[in-house]
C-alpha cells in the first residue's frame, strides 16, 4: 500500500521534472513553490521516539494477541489516525475474538473494496475521550468515532461493552486500550 | 563590479518568479541559472530536516532564537533575559529567580553574542552561552532542553559587550566592560565627577569558569584594566589557546560625544591576555579579593525550579603588578571585531573607521614579547610595536569592516557595514578574492563552525540591519533580516532572505547531527522532585497554609485533577502547582485563569510549574488549558469558587462526578 503510494509519488515527480526540463539537460528538483512536491515522510506513526510512553497503536502492535486487529487497522489506513494526539479509548478485540467471527469474515473485510466497511467497524471500537473503568457505570452509553453508540455493563466489578468482556485495560500516551473478547459490530 | 552585481540581481529577481511558476521550455540564460536554483537549495521537503541549527541572539528582545539552515525557518524563541508570558518565563514561581540580579529582578536585557561550547576547539553540541549587555550577565542554555539553565551576573562590570566568548575547551567564558566607570579598589562606584574619566575610570575583563561536567559557572577571576571601551573578543586556539584577544576603542578615554572624541587616534588597541598565566597567579594567591554583590541563578531540572544566590566576593588581578599577563597591540581606528582564524595563528582586527584590515601573527606577538619590542606603555600596560606583531594588511577591502568568520580553507569573510557587503579574502596572501552585496548594512555574519578550529563551511549567513526593499512594510519599523549565501564554490551566491525576531547580533550555526540526537523529549515523571508534584491523579490535592492555598493539580489529555475547587476566600493567595502527567513528546499543557496579573504557564510532559493567583473578587472563576493538546482540548477546563472573607465554605476539590447512566452522550 505504502509502496504503491511512494511509487506513484516518484513517478509523479519524474513527470514534473520532465515537464520543467524539456530542453534542460541538468535535472531540476521540485522547488518550494512547486505544487507537485508530494509530502514526504510517513506521518505521525513514523516518528522515531523510543522515549515516550506508547500510544494506542504501539500498545496494540506490541501485543501478540492483537495481530489481527493491527492488520485490520493498517488495512483501513487508521494507523496515523490512532497515533494522533487523541485522546482515545480503544476497545481492542483479541485474535481469538476475531476467530469467533464466521469463517472468511476477516479475509473478506481485508479486501480493498471493503475498506470503508472495515473502517466503520474499527471506528466503532474507538471513542474520542479517555474512559477509564473507574468512570464507567452500568448502562452507560458511549458515543463512538463511527457515529454509533456502545453500552457499558458493570456487574460484580466486571465490565462489558455491548456484552463483550473487558479482559484488561492498558493506559497509553494518547488514551487507553481496553482488551475485549468479542468484535463489536455496528448496529 | 558591484554595480554589475546589482544589475544581475535585479534581472534575476524579475526572472525568478517566472521560472518558478511556469515550466519553461526555453534554455535558461546564465543569470537565471545562477539565481533560479536558489529556492531549491534552501527547500527542505516535508519529513526532512535542516542540516544546521542556527542559534541567533535576539538583540534587544533579550532572548535567543533557533532557526534551521538552509531553510531559514524559525523553530523556537528561547526565553533568556526577558520575561516571556507565553511560557511563564520569569512569571512562574519556579522561574522568577532566574531574572534576579543585585539590582533586584530585572525583566529585560540586550542579548548580543552566542558562543557554542567547544571541546578541543570544535563544537561539542552541549551548551549555548549568551551575554546580557545592559545589566552584565552571562546565560547558559542547554542544547538538549533548549532552556536557560543558568544566569550569572558579572560584578565590576558595565556594558558586557565583549562576551560570552569561550576558551578552546570551554574552560572559561569571558566578559568585559564596554563602559568603563569609576572603580576604586575594585569594589565600588564612588561619587566622582564624570569628567574625571582619565583619573578614576577603570575597565575589567572577567573569566567565568565553566564546570566541565555540568556547565555550572562561577566568577573565577577578573583583571583590572585602564578605562577604555572593551568591544569584542575571541579566545585563541592551537598555539594561541592560552590567550584571549579583546578589541579596545576609546583609548582617547573620552567621556562625552564619543562619536567624535573616541575617533581621534589613528590607532587604538587589541589587547592580548594570557589567561593561563592569570590562572597560575590566582592559584598562587596573587589576586586581591574584591567585595562585590552579584546574583547567581541556577535552574534545577530535577525540581523544575530555579534558585538565586547573592555572592559577595571576586578575585581581581592587577596587570600593573603582574607584568606578563596583558599586552596592547596598536590596531587602526576603533577596532570592533577581533577574530582568530582556525589555526590560531592569525588575529584579524576590524577598525570600524579603517580602510585596511590588519592581521596580527601570534608567532610574531610571542617573539615581540620575548624581545620586549615595546613602543611604550598605556597606563602601565606594555604596548607592542605594530610592525613587530603584524602579519600584514588587507588593503582597501571595503568600508566599515566589522566582523570576520572563517571557512577552514584559508579564507576569511568580513562584513562591511558601510558598504553593505561580505568580502572574502585569503588570510595568508591578504588578497580579496570575492565580494557580494548584502541588503543592507550587515552587522554580524556566521559560517557554521566559523569561530572554531574546524569550520563546517558551506554557508555564510549575514545579519542585516536595514530591509527597506526586502519585505512588506510594517509601519515605521521593519523586520530585521538574515541572508543566506552559498560559499561552497569560489563565488558566494545569495540563496535566501529570511526575517529574524529581535535584532540579531552574533549567531552560530552547528550541524544538526551534533544536537538533534540529544534533544530531550519528555521529563520523566519519576525523576520529578518538585516539592508540590502530584505524580498521579490520586496524588492531586488542595490544602491550606494560613492564607495560602496550594493546589497540587495534574493535567493529562483532556482534564485537570481537580477541576472543581471550592473553599477559597478573598484574601487568599492561590498557588496552582500543575504537573503535566503526559509522558509523550510534544504534548505540553497550558494553564491560565481569569484576572491573573502575571501570565500563563506552559508545562512540559513530566514537569511541574506554579502560577500564583490572588483572587480580587467573589465568584466562580474559570481556568483552562491554553496549549491545544488534543481533540478535547476545548473541554479541558475547570472552576474555582471564591467566597467572601470569613466564609465557612469548606475547602473541597473534585474531578468527574460520575455521569448519569443515561446521559453519557456529548
Amino acid at each position: 500500500m505504502k509502496i504503491n503510494f511512494l511509487l506513484r509519488s516518484v513517478l509523479g515527480l519524474m513527470l514534473v521534472f520532465w515537464l520543467a526540463n524539456c530542453t534542460n539537460s541538468a535535472p531540476n528538483q521540485p522547488t518550494a513553490t512547486s505544487e507537485s512536491s508530494a509530502p514526504a515522510g510517513g506521518g505521525q506513526s513514523a516518528v522515531q521516539d523510543d522515549v515516550s510512553q506508547k500510544d494506542v497503536v504501539k500498545v496494540a502492535i506490541s501485543s501478540p494477541d492483537h495481530t489481527t486487529l493491527v492488520t485490520a487497522v493498517k488495512a483501513a489506513d487508521l494507523v496515523n489516525v490512532l497515533s494522533n494526539a487523541g485522546p482515545f479509548t480503544v476497545f481492542a478485540p483479541t485474535n481469538a475474538a476475531f476467530d469467533k467471527l464466521p469463517a472468511g469474515t476477516v479475509e473478506g473485510l481485508l479486501k480493498t473494496d471493503k475498506k470503508e466497511t472495515l473502517a466503520d467497524i474499527l471506528q466503532y471500537h474507538v471513542a474520542v475521550a479517555v474512559y477509564k473503568t473507574e468512570m464507567l457505570q452500568d448502562g452507560q452509553v458511549i458515543p463512538m468515532a463511527n457515529d454509533g453508540k456502545v453500552t457499558i455493563g458493570v456487574k460484580d466489578g466486571k465490565f462489558t461493552v455491548n456484552g463483550a468482556n473487558i479482559l484488561a485495560s492498558v493506559p497509553a500516551s494518547n488514551g487507553i486500550v481496553h482488551v475485549i473478547d468479542a468484535v463489536l459490530l455496528p448496529k | 563590479m558591484k554595480y554589475k552585481h546589482l544589475l544581475l540581481f535585479i534581472a534575476a529577481a524579475i526572472a525568478l518568479p517566472v521560472i518558478l511558476v511556469t515550466p519553461s521550455c526555453k534554455p535558461q540564460n546564465p543569470v537565471s541559472a545562477v539565481e533560479g536554483d536558489a529556492a531549491q537549495k534552501v527547500y527542505v521537503a516535508p519529513g526532512k530536516y535542516d542540516e544546521f541549527y542556527n542559534i541567533v541572539s535576539g538583540g534587544f528582545n533579550g532572548q535567543v532564537a533557533v532557526y534551521g539552515i538552509p531553510s531559514g525557518r524559525l523553530f523556537r524563541i528561547i526565553p533568556v533575559f526577558s520575561l516571556n508570558p507565553e511560557s511563564g518565563w520569569g512569571f512562574s514561581e519556579e522561574t522568577k529567580p532566574m531574572l534576579n540580579t543585585s539590582h533586584g529582578p530585572v525583566p529585560w536585557d540586550d542579548s548580543h553574542h552566542i558562543a557554542l561550547s567547544t571541546t578541543n576547539g570544535e563544537h561539542d553540541g552541549r551548551w549555548a552561552f549568551v551575554n546580557g549587555n545592559n545589566t552584565p550577565r552571562i546565560a547558559r542554555i542547554s542544547l538538549s532542553t533548549f532552556r536557560t539553565e543558568e544566569i550569572i551576573e558579572i560584578p565590576n562590570s558595565s556594558g558586557n559587550h565583549s562576551s560570552p566568548f569561550l576558551t578552546e575547551n570551554s574552560e572559561y567564558a569571558v566578559a568585559g566592560t564596554r563602559f568603563s566607570y569609576p572603580m576604586d579598589d575594585a569594589d565600588s562606584n564612588p561619587d566622582v565627577g564624570i569628567g574625571t574619566y582619565k583619573q578614576n575610570f577603570k575597565g575589567t575583563v572577567s573569566f567565568i569558569g565553566i564546570q566541565p561536567e555540568t556547565g555550572r559557572m562561577n566568577v573565577a577571576f577578573q583583571v583590572m584594566l585602564p578605562g577604555v571601551n572593551f568591544d569584542l573578543s575571541r579566545g585563541g586556539r592551537g598555539p594561541s589557546k592560552d590567550w584571549f584577544f579583546f578589541s579596545c576603542y576609546n583609548t582617547e578615554q573620552a567621556n562625552t560625544l564619543l562619536e567624535v572624541n573616541a575617533s581621534q587616534k589613528d590607532k587604538d588597541f587589541i589587547m592580548a591576555l594570557n589567561w593561563k598565566k592569570c590562572e597560575e597567579y590566582v592559584k598562587a594567591g596573587k589576586g586581591k579579593k574584591s567585595k562585590v554583590r552579584y546574583a547567581h541563578n541556577v535552574y534545577d531540572e530535577k525540581t523544575h525550579s530555579a534558585t538565586s544566590t547573592i555572592e559577595h566576593e571576586t578575585i581581581v588581578l592587577d596587570p600593573k603588578e603582574l607584568k606578563d599577563i596583558v599586552y596592547f597591540m596598536p590596531c587602526p581606528k576603533s577596532p570592533h571585531g577581533c577574530d582568530v582564524d582556525p589555526t590560531g595563528e592569525y588575529i584579524c582586527g576590524s577598525g570600524k573607521l579603517a580602510a585596511i584590515i590588519p592581521v596580527f601573527s601570534f608567532a610574531k606577538i610571542q617573539k615581540a614579547i620575548a624581545d620586549k619590542s615595546f613602543e611604550g606603555e598605556f597606563d602601565g600596560i606594555p604596548v607592542l610595536k605594530y610592525d613587530a606583531v603584524l602579519h600584514g594588511e588587507v588593503k582597501k577591502p571595503g568600508l566599515g569592516p566589522l566582523h570576520t568568520e572563517f571557512d577552514g580553507k584559508g579564507f576569511a569573510y568580513t562584513s562591511f557595514f558601510v558598504s553593505s557587503e561580505i568580502v572574502k579574502w585569503n588570510i595568508e596572501k591578504l588578497e580579496v578574492v570575492d565580494r557580494v552585496p548584502t541588503y543592507y548594512s550587515i552587522g554580524h555574519l556566521s559560517i557554521p563552525g566559523g569561530p572554531t578550529r574546524k569550520p563546517h563551511g558551506k554557508y555564510v549567513i549575514a545579519y542585516n540591519k536595514i530591509t527597506k526593499d526586502r519585505y512588506l512594510p510594517t509601519g515605521p519599523e521593519l523586520t530585521q533580516s538574515a541572508q543566506l549565501y552559498d560559499i561552497s564554490g569560489d563565488k558566494m551566491k545569495l540563496l535566501l532572505d529570511f526575517p529574524t525576531t529581535g535584532e540579531p547580533h552574533y549567531a552560530e550555526a552547528i550541524p544538526a547531527s551534533l544536537v538533534q540526537p540529544n534533544s530531550v523529549k519528555i521529563f520523566k515523571i519519576e525523576d520529578n522532585h518538585h516539592p508540590y508534584v502530584a505524580k498521579g491523579e490520586k496524588e492531586a490535592k488542595v490544602f491550606r497554609e494560613g492564607n495560602k492555598v496550594h493546589v497540587n493539580m495534574t493535567s493529562i489529555r483532556s482534564h485537570f485533577m481537580p477541576d472543581n475547587i471550592e473553599g477559597v476566600r478573598l484574601g487568599d493567595e492561590v498557588y496552582f502547582h500543575v504537573t503535566n502527567l503526559e509522558q509523550d513528546w510534544d504534548v505540553p499543557h497550558g494553564f491560565a485563569i481569569k484576572g491573573a496579573n502575571n501570565a500563563e504557564i506552559l508545562i512540559m510532559p513530566g514537569e511541574t510549574c506554579t502560577l500564583k493567583w490572588v483572587p480580587d473578587r467573589v465568584g466562580v472563576i474559570a481556568f483552562y488549558c491554553t496549549d491545544f493538546c488534543s481533540a478535547l482540548h476545548q473541554e479541558m477546563q475547570g472552576y474555582i469558587r471564591v467566597s467572601p472573607r470569613g466564609s465557612s465554605v469548606p475547602l473541597t476539590f473534585s474531578t468527574g462526578n460520575k455521569a448519569e447512566p443515561t446521559g453519557a452522550t456529548k
